[in-house]
């Protein structure tokens, strides 16, 4: 009751601020908050005239499905491992950057890096589907042009597992390397330049200064990072996957992530129950690791914790 | 001393050598689109793409001029898209912001953890496509491509971040004037926060404009296909190129098949950049704003 009244004092005192606010909330309540009560789709036998709610349940049966195809780890694994390379390889290249464009960069460079290597991240994942083909066709490909031009045989890489890992990771890191190193750059350019310069009337190299205090001062930017991507460890770029691979089935097997597997059983195979059943699958293994990562985070440094 | 230098020396030759090969990874795709758009089809066929054109010719160009009227709608609908999400999304997104960040608004905390708690725990794509297509009927609505990306809870966080460094006092000046607070909020504060405003419209029209997903899941109808589901499926299926090839009645065999998909891909990469030198510096600063969580 208590609450209730001070509900009612505050409405009255902030009237306009409610209402300020009351598009947001309507909008998580609709497309946010009801499609997670959707959820109990996982649960459902869906049958399009009966809606979410008025389908029969299936008790478990989606799940059953969905392990017993042989896809769960399958898919799972390799949007982890996927993820796993993203990160390592995306963290070495961009710090690499962002302290290679501190230290030794002039004006101008440090202009023009910026300028090429964040480019990518203004393109849309359509076109750089549209370079992966410009590139890897196995007729007019230009790497395949390449290969042909020093007298070594057409790749076939359409038709082959073993390129695409190396392909995927170079286009992530194609697209977030400017970005990300801006924001590592930031760390650096707000370290107190005193500590370099008492570093350097100690004779310290470039290279000793970079190792000790450099790296140690970029240390909790890099955890929180870190962790936040650990966060997001069982979510897979769906644009990445579906725009470099699409409906090529012949490289699932080495590509498929939770995400593409989602979204084909329910487009394509119009299975709605059991890709609904992956989803939750995904949706519990994402809150787990996060509320994981997060309480990590709250445990070091409490400023960059998410709630 | 001469030994430091030489470290120096060392370092920069090293480091150039890394962001030279990054610059060039970075633009050599972009390199082979536009040389490649430049190319005539009897020498893609025969060699492949090429780092430059053995015979210009502007064939690809040529045929999306033969019937614009395609790309002309989808580039009408990328534009309208684009100028709608942009207005609608940093309106909601500054006037949320605002609010979850006064810290005389009681119920601050729990609307922002009710907004937040969306990106942690996520019904998945199922339940909400389902109810897209069933309870809001959005199939081939214009909608459809706005409601995805209206709100963003990374571009609340830098907002709000942002109008937390603007002093209570002006808040404070405007109620002693008699102003009410959605007059504060419009004549007052959202002045002085210009320049969040810029980082996060061009954070929602890069995804505007960039968006194909929506797209794909809510469109089938011709009139209602943004810029970049249109070159997606030039690219990706083959009758997509047959209807461009039946408008212009070109038939099929002499149709530059291959360059007209990259004349397509310069076409849409062409916007992006002219204004990329004037907005880049938005992103940097959007970097700075949102590692500073409010």
């Amino acid at each position: 009751m208590h609450s209730k009244s001070s509900l009612i004092r505050e409405w009255t005192k902030n009237k306009v601020l409610f209402l300020m606010v009351l598009p947001a909330v309507l909008y998580y309540f609709l497309f946010s908050y009801l499609p997670l009560a959707g959820m109990v789709l996982a649960f459902k036998s869906y049958r399009f005239d009966s809606g979410i709610f008025g389908s029969p349940w299936a008790g478990l049966r989606n799940f059953e499905f969905f392990f017993k195809s042989g896809k769960a780890w399958l898919i799972t694994s390799n949007t982890v491992v996927y993820n796993v390379a993203f990160i390592v390889s995306g963290l070495i290249l961009q710090l690499l950057v962002a302290i290679v464009v501190a230290e030794a960069a002039g004006r101008y460079v440090k202009k023009f890096m910026q300028t090429t290597l964040l480019f990518p991240f203004f393109l849309s994942w359509v076109v750089v589907g549209s370079f992966v083909y410009n590139l890897f066709n196995y007729d007019f490909g230009s790497i395949n042009g390449m290969l042909k031009y020093f007298g070594i045989g057409s790749v076939d890489f359409y038709g082959n597992t073993d390129y695409w890992e190396y392909i995927l990771v170079f286009f992530n890191n194609w697209k977030y390397i400017g970005y990300n190193s801006l924001i590592y750059l930031a760390v650096i350019v707000s370290i107190d330049r005193s500590l370099f310069e008492a570093a350097e009337i100690d004779g310290a190299s470039i290279f000793q200064r970079i190792r000790t205090i450099t790296l140690p001062l970029m240390i909790p930017t890099i955890m929180i990072l870190l962790l936040l991507s650990i966060g997001n460890i069982f979510r897979g770029n769906f644009d990445l996957f579906y725009q470099i691979i699409g409906n090529n089935g012949l490289l699932f097997d080495a590509t498929d992530v939770i995400d593409t597997y989602v979204f084909r059983s329910l487009i394509h195979s119009q299975d709605i129950g059991m890709s609904a059943a992956a989803g939750l699958y995904q949706s519990a293994l994402c809150f787990a690791i996060i509320m994981l990562s997060n309480f990590i985070v709250k445990k070091i440094q409490p400023d960059y914790s998410l709630f | 001393m001469r030994h430091r230098s030489k470290d120096r020396a060392l370092f920069q030759v090293l480091g150039y050598l890394y962001l030279g090969c990054l610059s060039l990874a970075c633009l050599l795709p972009l390199w082979l689109i536009f040389s490649g758009s430049f190319s005539s089809e009897e020498d893609v066929i025969r060699h492949g793409y090429e780092l430059l054109p053995r015979n210009l010719s502007v064939a690809g160009y040529k045929m999306m001029f033969e019937a614009p009227e395609a790309i002309i709608l989808s580039m009408t609908v990328s534009v309208a898209l684009t100028a709608v999400g942009v207005a609608c999304g940093v309106f909601l997104t500054a006037m949320t912001a605002y609010v979850i960040q006064r810290r005389d608004f009681k119920y601050r905390n729990v609307i922002s953890f009710y907004i937040y708690l969306t990106s942690v725990f996520t019904g998945g794509l199922v339940p909400w496509y389902i109810m897209m297509v069933n309870t809001f009927h959005m199939r081939n609505n214009f909608l459809a491509l706005i409601i995805p990306l209206l709100f963003n809870v990374f571009y609340i966080l830098i907002m709000k971040s942002f109008f937390r460094s603007i002093p209570d006092a002006i808040v404070e000046s405007g109620k002693i004037d008699g102003a009410g607070e959605f007059t504060i909020f419009l004549k007052l504060v959202l002045p002085i926060a210009k320049p969040g405003l810029a980082t996060i419209s061009l954070f929602i029209a890069l995804a505007y404009w960039n968006d194909w997903f929506s797209a794909m899941l809510f469109i089938s109808r011709d009139n209602l296909i943004p810029l970049q589901l249109f070159l997606y499926n030039l690219v990706n299926k083959a009758e997509a190129l047959n209807n461009l090839a039946g408008k212009t009645g070109i038939p099929m065999t002499e149709l530059p098949k291959e360059t007209v998909k990259l004349s397509m891909t310069v076409l849409v990469i062409t916007p992006i950049m002219f204004v990329y030198p004037f907005v880049q510096r938005y992103v940097v600063s959007g970097v700075t704003l949102g590692a500073v969580k409010g």
